[in-house]
């Protein structure tokens, strides 16, 4: 099925979503996503490195060894994000200072390393590009929801920038204190994951099993 | 170029090798790895100079801001020039010149085992063992005399080792602030520690009572000893609260900056 440059750029984003499609990636989503200024960091990482490691991946896949692919593949993905990690310390240091053992957490991230063995090994380098960026961009999309809902609520703030006075600074709102735990993106995503599907009702996967009826005696 | 010819060929006839071949796959592992090396070693090392000013400016903005005299008008550096460094030796309570101050950091940061020494007792949880030498900086009033001094303390909270400066008004029993600048508490919890109205109850609390007695506390309910000597514990954060509590207690103690403090009350810096 060919797919059009357009299509891979935005399948990702809902129809074939990393994260609530493919569940993938859930780790870091539940990490990084109580605050949106650091999800919106994370994101853009998550995307670079997405895109350029299936990039180079695929402009190497007529030359790796199928015995060692997977290793190549972690080498050229770990180098990306130890660039990136260095990048954000050099010119993002706040954000560096709340992100770092997230960045270095990307290199595990199951969206990079699924889109290098599931497409970029296959196909051309400037499509696997494309479909990097379109992947990384689906974890973006979701991640700043996430964020919204987790920042606006858990410490009523966007960006950090105060929406819901809370009560600590002497307004009125009391904020929820569980969803700046990590537990509480799994309900956030659980919840997208259930509303997408409601929506689009062709994600939904066919049941692996059937329900038998058993015939009285 | 015959040289440049005879290594193309070799390229050539390993690229040309079966992908699945024992040479092929040594040759691609090898020649990726020193490429990834390269990019990563190249990176790291051009971006150092930066990365390291970048740490500097952080920590020296935030001796800044605890001792009040922070203004984003004004670089960093420019108003860090205010702050009169010294290499203290905690034992003695004396500042010691045997180790160069703009060098100390970087050996401090190597965990030399020259300034390293064990710790008996560890309620700070520091592992086991601390420097025995901290840098210390002095702020000056117009007159010379001592208006403020900055003392780096640590400790275990819940996740995380807090790392931050504390700074005491010249008679070394005054708090005027604290702060800490790195940390892994839980966001909204635990990292409520970086609260600006948390961070102004220490404002003019007072570290020991007349006679002498440690009385600071981090609590729920204030202590017997008066409320000048009480914050109150963040809502929420039990085991940061009480990992502050810690270490505020354990470096202003007899293993921390006591001696230092006891000479900074008789006048004798």
């Amino acid at each position: 099925m060919a797919q059009t440059r357009k299509s891979q750029l935005v399948d990702p984003l809902i129809d074939n979503n990393p994260i609530t499609l493919q569940v993938l990636g859930i780790c870091s989503a539940l990490a990084v996503t109580s605050s949106l200024s650091v999800a919106f960091v994370m994101a853009i990482a998550v995307t670079l490195v997405t895109g350029f490691s299936s990039l180079f991946i695929s402009m190497l896949r007529n030359q790796i060894p199928s015995s060692i692919r997977i290793i190549v593949q972690m080498v050229i993905i770990a180098s990306l994000v130890i660039l990136v990690d260095q990048v954000l310390k050099a010119y993002a240091y706040e954000i560096s200072k709340t992100l770092s053992v997230f960045v270095g957490l990307i290199i595990t991230n199951c969206i990079v390393m699924g889109r290098a063995e599931a497409f970029a090994m296959s196909n051309p380098p400037v499509a696997s590009f494309i479909d990097g960026v379109g992947n990384g961009l689906g974890y973006g999309v979701i991640l700043m929801t996430v964020g919204v809902i987790r920042e606006l609520f858990g410490s009523g703030s966007l960006f950090g920038i105060t929406i819901l006075e809370t009560v600590n600074n002497g307004g009125w709102y009391v904020p929820n204190g569980l969803l700046l735990l990590p537990p509480s993106a799994f309900f956030v995503i659980g919840l997208l994951i259930w509303a997408i599907r409601t929506w689009k009702p062709k994600q939904v996967e066919e049941r692996e099993y059937k329900i038998q009826t058993v015939e009285a005696h | 170029m015959p040289d440049a010819n005879e290594k193309k060929g070799l390229i050539r006839r390993f690229l040309d090798m079966p992908n699945d071949s024992v040479g092929k796959t040594v040759f691609v592992a090898v020649t990726l790895c020193l490429v990834a090396s390269m990019i990563v070693s190249a990176a790291a090392v051009s971006l150092r100079p930066v990365q390291q000013a970048n740490a500097l400016r952080d920590k020296q903005s935030n001796v800044l801001q605890v001792a009040g005299v922070y203004d984003p008008n004004v670089s960093v550096a420019e108003a860090f020039e205010a702050m009169e460094p010294h290499v203290l030796e905690l034992d003695t309570g004396e500042f010691t010149d045997q180790f160069e101050i703009d060098t100390f950091d970087e050996l401090a940061a190597k965990g030399d085992p020259a300034i390293i020494r064990a710790l008996d007792e560890d309620p700070a949880g520091l592992g086991g063992s601390m420097q025995a030498f901290r840098m210390v900086y002095i702020l000056r009033s117009e007159d010379g005399g001592i208006d403020k001094v900055i003392l780096p303390i640590e400790g275990y909270g819940l996740w995380s080792t807090l790392y931050g400066f504390i700074a005491l008004e010249e008679n070394g029993n005054d708090i005027y602030g604290l702060q800490f600048y790195q940390h892994g508490e839980t966001p909204g919890l635990g990292a409520e520690v970086d609260n600006p109205r948390w961070k102004a109850l220490w404002n003019g609390k007072k570290l020991r009572d007349e006679d002498g007695d440690l009385q600071i506390t981090v609590a729920k309910t204030p202590p017997a000893a008066g409320r000048e000597y009480y914050i109150d514990a963040l809502a929420g954060a039990t085991l940061t609260s009480r990992g502050v509590d810690n270490l505020v207690r354990f470096w202003m103690g007899e293993q921390g900056y006591g001696p230092f403090l006891e000479r900074l009350k008789a006048g004798e810096i």
